[in-house]
C-alpha cells in the first residue's frame, strides 16, 4: 500500500540529468522526427519516468514499481527542451485514490533547468491490486 | 485561415517489435510487457503490446508536423485507454486524425483521435499549439 501521508508532499529528485545530443536523436529516430534541435514534445517523459521509479519506491512512499500501468500523461511545455539542459525534477503526490482494488495515484514533475521551469508532466499511475 | 471543426489529414503511423525494442532503449523503459511475449501473457496480457507513451509520442508527430515542428507543441495530454496489440512478426497500424476545436490568435487547441486495427487506444487526447 502507498503510505497516505505521501500525498500532498513534493520530493526532490537529487540527480542533475544532462539532455544530450544522443538522446534526443534516438528519441526523435523513433517517431521519424528528423529536425532534431529541439526534443520531441513526448521526450521528457524519459527523465520524468526515471526520477518516478527513484523517488516512488522508496519505503516511506511504497509503490510497487512492477505492478504499474500508466494510466495518463499531460505536458505543460514551457519550452522545447534542448541537448545541454540540466534538469532536477521533483515529484508531487497530487491524489491518491483505490477504485476496484487499484491504487491510483496522481503524480506532477516539474523539470528546473537550474531556476527556470521548463516542462510540467501530470502522470496517472494505478497500481493494480 | 484556420477554422474551429476542420479535420486535418490523417497519417498512419506503423509499429512492430522493432519499433517497440528502439523506443525501449531511447526511453529508458525496459518494461518487458513491451517485448517478452511469454512474460506479456504470463500477466494476463494478449500479446506484447506498445507502451503508451509510444504511441503518445507517434501522435505528437503528428501535431509537431501540422503545427510546424516540435517546438511549436505547448500542452499535450492523453489517457491510455486500451493497448495497442503488436504481435510477432507483424507491423500494426497508429492511425492519427485531429480536429481543430479552438483559435485565439496563433493558438490552436486539438482533439486528436488515435486507434489501431480500429480500436481507440488514445482517450481524452488534446494539444495546443502555436501555428
Amino acid at each position: 500500500m502507498i503510505n497516505p501521508d505521501s500525498v500532498g508532499r513534493t520530493f526532490k529528485g537529487v540527480e542533475h540529468v544532462t539532455v544530450t545530443q544522443a538522446q534526443i536523436d534516438s528519441f526523435s529516430a523513433v517517431i521519424g522526427e528528423t529536425n532534431t534541435e529541439v526534443a520531441p514534445p513526448t521526450f521528457s517523459i524519459r527523465i520524468s519516468l526515471s526520477q518516478y521509479e527513484s523517488i516512488l519506491t522508496q519505503p516511506e512512499i511504497g509503490v510497487d514499481w512492477t505492478r504499474l500501468v500508466h494510466g495518463d500523461q499531460k505536458f505543460e511545455i514551457l519550452r522545447p527542451i534542448v541537448a545541454g539542459d540540466v534538469f532536477t525534477c521533483s515529484a508531487t503526490i497530487e491524489t491518491l485514490r483505490v477504485a476496484a482494488g487499484n491504487e491510483i495515484i496522481s503524480v506532477r514533475s516539474d523539470l528546473h533547468n537550474g531556476t527556470e521551469l521548463v516542462v510540467t508532466a501530470w502522470s496517472t499511475l494505478v497500481v493494480r491490486g | 485561415m484556420i477554422e474551429i471543426g476542420t479535420t486535418l489529414p490523417e497519417k498512419v503511423f506503423y509499429i512492430d517489435r522493432a519499433l517497440l525494442k528502439a523506443y525501449a532503449d531511447a526511453s529508458g523503459d525496459q518494461n518487458p510487457i513491451h517485448q517478452d511475449e511469454a512474460f506479456a501473457i504470463s500477466v494476463g496480457l494478449p500479446n506484447v503490446i506498445s507502451h503508451g507513451m509510444l504511441t503518445m509520442a507517434l501522435a505528437g508527430k503528428y501535431v509537431s508536423d501540422w503545427a510546424g515542428g516540435s517546438a511549436q507543441v505547448r500542452e499535450f495530454s492523453a489517457r491510455f485507454i486500451k493497448p495497442v496489440i503488436v504481435p510477432a512478426s507483424e507491423k500494426v497500424d497508429l492511425t492519427v486524425v485531429a480536429t481543430v476545436t479552438e483559435v485565439d490568435g496563433n493558438t490552436v487547441k486539438l482533439d486528436i483521435s488515435a486507434t489501431s486495427a480500429g480500436v481507440k487506444v488514445l482517450g481524452m487526447a488534446k494539444a495546443v499549439v502555436v501555428k
